[in-house]
């Protein structure tokens, strides 16, 4: 407890914003928000700081210290799944708390995992969303339709092309969801005409999969299991709006070829 | 179709469904295999009780489950998030097909089917959420009986 009262103020500095650090990539990165705070919690009570309080939201964090006039707040502006970034800032906090690395090392690995988290190559991601299409196919529709497998996995990574690239030119948010559902929607048509594909509804159901909201929209639902009312509610309602930009996209072209 | 051939499908696909899925949002490499492995078990507990009538609901409680339970093996065996596990593994059961067949009937215009698959994919994702509480409650359950183990000692 001695400690506590002989912290420097610099010290204090970086320890909040590691804590910040930490929790905002964790949110960044789709972590729940129960392993955020005990994160942060953690961080703040191995460096030393017991009294620490934090609030989390999906948009935006404060980190405070109890009896001391310093509180800090971090806005988070991109929400993504790269559990990979989740794993490592576990892996940091743990480390820290075995004392294998000191605060300012873990301030610096937590700015680098920020920085440069590496991704799988693209072409890997392609490939995998087509196998995902492809499975997900033969799994959901229950029939065993081996002809429309290599047309569904086709469509399917068509689809994320779209997406990723729309994602990069535009910030507007679920505008890169329509326009892939809208290509996969397109797409399924066009392969369904020239009878390369059989059942259309087989297809789309397959190749709309990589971009469906069944994560998010879970996740929320255990997020307000959890107490977190407010995070639950948010992210329920990105899924929702997800899922209606995916709806609009299909429905635009059954509107207008059926 | 023989039953085993289907089992031996629907396994290799699930694995292959949750592997291909977990490269996509970006799992470490070394997780990679546990997830496939959540991923193959939640379905399989959820396929199985589903082909023998159990309804939806129960099969995906149960499917849920399974995966959060092996997520938790493997979290304490990896040392690494369950969510890891978890996230990729539940792709199999989110009920994406059902939410695709709301939108079409809606867009063709038969609201009331439509409302129908709208209310069934809320109870699937609930059904999916109790399974995920089951297993943090005996997760819960498992740590309190090994510290009061080990009080006693």
């Amino acid at each position: 407890m001695t400690e506590e009262i002989t912290v420097l103020p610099l010290r204090i500095d970086l320890v909040i914003d590691a804590c910040l650090l930490a929790g905002r990539i964790m949110i960044e990165s789709g972590s729940e928000m129960y392993r955020v705070e005990d994160t942060i919690t953690h961080i703040a009570h191995n460096a030393g700081v017991e009294n620490s309080v934090v609030y989390t939201t999906p948009t935006g964090l404060f980190f405070g210290i109890k009896g001391e006039t310093v509180s800090e707040l971090r806005q988070v502006n991109q929400r993504t799944i790269n559990l990979e970034k989740v794993q490592r800032v576990n892996t940091l906090s743990r480390q820290f708390a075995e004392k294998k690395i000191d605060l300012e090392q873990l301030h610096d690995a937590l700015e680098k995992t920020d920085r440069d988290t590496p991704f799988f190559p693209f072409w890997l991601q392609v490939i995998s969303a087509m196998v995902v299409s492809a499975t997900l196919m033969i799994l959901f529709s229950g029939v065993y339709d081996w002809n429309d497998l290599v047309i569904t996995g086709i469509i399917g990574g068509a689809g994320y092309i779209a997406n990723y690239y729309v994602n990069k030119w535009t910030r507007v948010k679920f505008l890169s969801e329509f326009v892939a559902s809208l290509t996969v929607g397109l797409l399924a048509y066009a392969a369904t005409r020239i009878n390369l594909g059989q059942s259309m509804n087989n297809i789309l159901i397959g190749a709309i999969m990589p971009l469906v909201p069944g994560v998010p929209l879970t996740n929320s639902i255990r997020d307000m299991f959890a107490g977190h009312l407010l995070t639950g509610t948010v992210r329920a309602i990105e899924a929702v709006l997800t899922a209606c930009a995916i709806g609009t996209g299909i429905g635009l072209v059954f509107r207008f070829f059926f | 179709m023989n039953i085993w051939l289907q089992l031996l499908i629907q396994t290799l696909f699930s694995y292959l469904a949750t592997m291909a899925f977990a490269i996509c949002i970006n799992i470490p490499r070394r997780a990679l295999n546990a997830c496939g492995l959540c991923g193959t078990a939640g379905w399989l507990a959820y396929w199985c009780l589903y082909q023998i009538g159990s309804g939806r609901m129960v099969a995906n409680v149960a499917g849920s489950l399974v995966l959060g339970i092996m997520g938790l093996y493997f979290a304490r065996t990896k040392k690494m998030p369950a969510i890891l596990f978890n996230i990729p593994g539940i792709v199999p059961l989110v009920p994406g097909a059902t939410a695709y067949q709301a939108v079409y009937e809606m867009v063709l215009g038969s609201v009331d089917k439509a409302i129908m698959y709208t209310f069934r994919v809320l109870l699937v994702a609930g059904a999916i959420a109790v399974g995920f509480m089951l297993t943090s409650l005996l997760s819960e359950i498992a740590t309190y009986l090994r510290t009061k183990r080990s009080r006693s000692l």
